[in-house]
């Protein structure tokens, strides 16, 4: 009995270690995608006037839309922090239906900057017309697919506990999830500030 | 029926194989090689064994090791086009034409280049990493073993997609760097910088990979009582070379992305209409490639230091300053790119401060010789096989250093800019660094894998054929260099009268080339005389650092018990205090990961999707990314499989384990 106990306790030491190695390696890959982005946010710096006979910035937005898209981002974030907190209660209802509520603001969020994107290529302003439009769709593309990967993730998750409940690993790949989810929240809070006000004054 | 074709293959048509006969031969060689291993393997009855033990392993050891055979198999690939630049620049003079058409001869140095840095630097680094950093810690295994089987098949796939360039299509003639515009769409309108784009897109998001995982390793698994001054050298290393690779190749991916995009999308990144700026893509790629070079050459330096003390059987001199040198180079790296194209008009001030820039880390890298120099003083040497690699790079690595010093000078620069002298400077860095760190890398730790150590002779024969062949191809270059000899020259003038020096490049090659045979010949000697060289210690050379505590070959384990550790060289220590082995305490079940074909399956995937891309196969993208996500989710709904091996298992293998017990 003694000795079991002991291996458990172990056990459990040894999965704690385990976590926070996880833990660790998601923060390093989270400041490499940091370092991805901040090349994408360069290059749009560099090629922010080159707009050849293409639009400038300024006008070229609505700002209105895009406050929506970033309420609606910061938002899920906060409902993320919900469903890990949930979550930590063991709370599985609400876990699932904080997820999906972050999902769900997630996918609007994305239908939103593709709705954008379309009218822009609609009115003749597509990425081939400048390097401004190029480096444009790129920087936000590229933050806009890290959220359809969010996506897919947390509906895995859901998925994942659903089926299987809050166990040890879903738990741990939740607080990932919210960890990149966050993240993403930072990076369009540069693009927001960076791309759409700074580039409409 | 043209459309049924073009919606079902894209671009790719039967024009695509290969005319002219000597890429017709690369290809017959390529692909009748791979039919003897299929041939082989089928008659043999291998593949189960193939599919089990290896393909599928998590094993770092086994990783490391297919990292290994993979990165001299592209080194093989990338001495052949050295061999045939060699001789069509040796012939190639006055009515002469040489060997290759001017198209192909740029296919041939691009590829070169593209082979030796991403597939046979990278993918020695990351073998060796493999092979031998989880023992030097202390530990059992890397932090995320199935991220590290993923990052090998990214590796394997991307240098798979560079060999099918030779059979189907052609490879790019950009260079190896590929700058735009040559590289856009306009200039380059074939697929080649397509898969230059792919191969090294993929292959580079292994490395980003391995790099976040070597990192957390060192940072979280090591043994206890290993403070970080108190990790080996060739630890601190790599952990460097780790940080570079997680700032630097982000950078690398989002150039490749950009040039692919402006080449696949029409966007206009980098074109010289509709605003794009070329000069941005020079500027990115050496900001991810300056610190490339470090990348490679910091675990060189770091297995330099194990050997230098182990075979002075000495403490390294100065750790401390050689830890902090390290640090210096790896933060400094980020600051010389600019140094790359002072030519690009920057103005002086700019130039100035990335002239000071480099010539500043000449300074930790001095300090660094002088340590090992230090180390070797009043030390007992022995001149084993690693050790002549070492003397070998110290020799050449000075000289290049130097060499690299002189063109820090921005004014100096303007002359040597795109000059053999430049090709011989960065030759003699990544060969005689990089290359030969390697090799005596790879000498050295090879008993701890196979569990024999290698013919000496043969070794000895092939250190000198290298240094001899290296000297001959590259002395030449500098002088030539400085006579005006631009690089990429397929045809020069007879009355420049550099064919001479041509010619001994030539010869020099030769040697190298005689010195690889010596290293396979070395390879299969050893294997048959593995009974007379069996390494019955676990340590042949009196090592100081932990991977020699462990037998000979390491087990599955790695440790039966984790060693506790007191002091740097812990081993040496252990070895010094106690006179009598130990006899190990009690077992307990240790948990490794099972083997599991994912890493390859979604490798694969990424795959099929660049040979999409480059062939606008468009059916293929969204299936091959569907596939790929599928199987990334599948996989992590099953969280690391673990099987368990019981404390009788692990007495049975300690039982036969031929190390002796200090620890």
């Amino acid at each position: 009995m003694n000795h079991h106990s002991m291996t458990k306790a172990k056990l459990a030491a040894a999965e704690h270690a385990a976590a926070a190695k996880t833990q660790f390696g998601f923060w390093v890959y989270l400041m490499t995608d940091c370092v991805l982005f901040a090349s994408l946010f360069a290059v749009y710096a560099v090629l922010q006037n080159n707009t050849a006979r293409g639009p400038v910035s300024q006008g070229l937005f609505d700002l209105n839309f895009v406050l929506i898209e970033t309420v609606l981002l910061l938002t899920s974030s906060f409902v993320c922090g919900m469903a890990v907190l949930a979550a930590a209660s063991l709370n599985r209802r609400a876990t699932v239906i904080f997820l999906a509520i972050t999902c769900l603001l997630g996918a609007t969020f994305l239908g939103m900057e593709l709705y954008e994107f379309s009218h822009l290529i609609h009115e003749g302003n597509g990425w081939q017309t400048s390097a401004f439009l190029s480096a444009f769709f790129t920087l936000v593309g590229t933050h806009g697919l890290h959220i359809l990967a969010g996506l897919i993730w947390g509906l895995s998750l859901i998925a994942q506990i659903v089926r299987g409940g809050l166990n040890h690993s879903a738990v741990k790949r939740l607080g990932l999830f919210s960890l990149f989810w966050h993240f993403l929240d930072v990076v369009w809070i540069f693009i927001f500030t960076v791309v759409y006000m700074i580039g409409s004054l | 029926m043209n459309l049924l074709f073009a919606s079902v293959l894209g671009k790719l048509g039967l024009d695509d194989l290969p005319h002219d006969p000597i890429a017709a031969g690369g290809a017959i060689m390529l692909v009748g090689g791979l039919l003897t291993i299929v041939a082989a393997l089928t008659y043999f009855k291998k593949w189960r064994w193939l599919w089990t033990e290896w393909l599928t392993s998590l094993d770092h050891k086994k990783i490391g090791v297919m990292y290994i055979i993979i990165a001299s198999v592209m080194l093989l690939r990338g001495v052949a086009d050295a061999l045939m630049l060699r001789t069509q620049q040796a012939l190639s003079t006055g009515a002469s034409e040489g060997i290759l058409n001017a198209d192909h001869f740029q296919q041939v140095f691009s590829a070169h280049g593209s082979i030796m840095i991403f597939f046979v630097g990278m993918g020695f680094m990351f073998g060796i990493i493999n092979l031998i950093l989880p023992q030097q810690l202390g530990s059992r295994d890397v932090a995320f073993p199935f991220l590290n089987s993923l990052s090998f098949w990214l590796f394997a796939v991307g240098a798979i997609l560079m060999n099918v360039s030779l059979v189907i299509g052609e490879f790019s003639a950009a260079g190896w760097l590929a700058y735009p515009p040559l590289s856009g769409i306009k200039l380059s309108p074939g697929v080649g910088v397509d898969y230059w784009i792919w191969s090294l897109q993929i292959a580079g998001l292994g490395s980003l990979l391995s790099g976040i995982n070597f990192f957390t390793t060192i940072i979280k698994m090591r043994a206890p009582g290993m403070t970080l001054f108190k990790m080996p050298m060739f630890a601190w290393s790599v952990l460097s070379s780790m940080a570079l690779v997680m700032f630097a190749f982000p950078i690398l991916t989002v150039t490749l992305a950009l040039l692919a995009l402006d080449r696949s999308l029409g966007m206009h990144f980098f074109t010289t209409d509709g605003g794009g700026n070329a000069m941005m893509y020079i500027n990115l790629i050496w900001a991810w490639g300056h610190p490339e070079v470090y990348i490679l050459i910091l675990p060189a330096f770091g297995i330099f230091s194990e050997i230098v003390a182990t075979f002075s059987r000495k403490r390294l001199f100065g750790y401390t300053s050689m830890v902090w040198a390290i640090i210096a180079i790896a933060f400094l790296s980020f600051t010389v790119w600019l140094h790359h194209f002072f030519t690009m008009g920057a103005g002086a001030n700019v130039n100035a401060f990335f002239g000071i820039m480099t010539m500043v880390i000449a300074v930790p890298t001095g300090v660094k010789v002088f340590n090992w120099l230090f180390t070797m003083f009043r030390g007992r040497i022995r001149l084993d096989t690693p050790m002549l690699w070492f003397i070998g790079f110290v020799i050449t690595f000075t000289i290049g250093g130097v060499a690299g010093v002189l063109m820090s000078v921005p004014p100096a620069d303007f002359q040597m800019h795109n000059s053999l002298f430049l090709v011989a400077h960065f030759h003699t860095m990544i060969i005689g660094g990089v290359l030969f760190g390697y090799f005596a890398g790879l000498s050295y730790w090879f008993p701890k894998i196979f569990g024999y150590t290698l013919n000496e002779r043969l070794g000895k024969y092939a250190f000198w054929n290298w240094i001899i062949g290296f000297t001959l191809a590259f002395v030449p270059l500098y002088i030539l260099g400085l006579m005006g000899a631009t690089r990429r020259l397929n045809h020069y003038d007879e009355s420049l009268g550099w064919q001479q020096l041509f010619i001994v490049a030539g010869v020099g090659v030769l040697f190298v080339c005689l010195g690889i045979f010596f290293q396979l010949l070395q390879l299969v000697v050893s294997y048959f005389q593995r009974h007379k060289h069996m390494d019955t210690t676990g340590d042949p050379w009196n090592g100081r650092t932990l991977e020699w505590a462990t037998a000979s070959p390491t087990p599955v384990y790695n440790f039966a018990v984790i060693p506790t550790v007191n002091d740097r060289d812990a081993f040496w220590e252990a070895k010094e205090k106690s006179s009598e082995p130990r006899q190990p305490a009690a077992y307990e079940p240790i948990f490794l990961p099972k083997n599991t074909g994912f890493g390859l399956y979604i490798a694969v995937c990424a795959g099929l999707f660049g040979f999409g891309v480059i062939w606008q196969i468009i059916w293929l993208l969204p299936l091959s990314l569907v596939l790929l996500i599928a199987c990334i989710i599948i996989r992590a709904s099953d969280p690391e499989p673990e099987y368990e091996l019981s404390p009788a298992a692990i007495a049975a293998i300690e039982a036969t384990s031929n190390r002796r017990q200090y620890l």
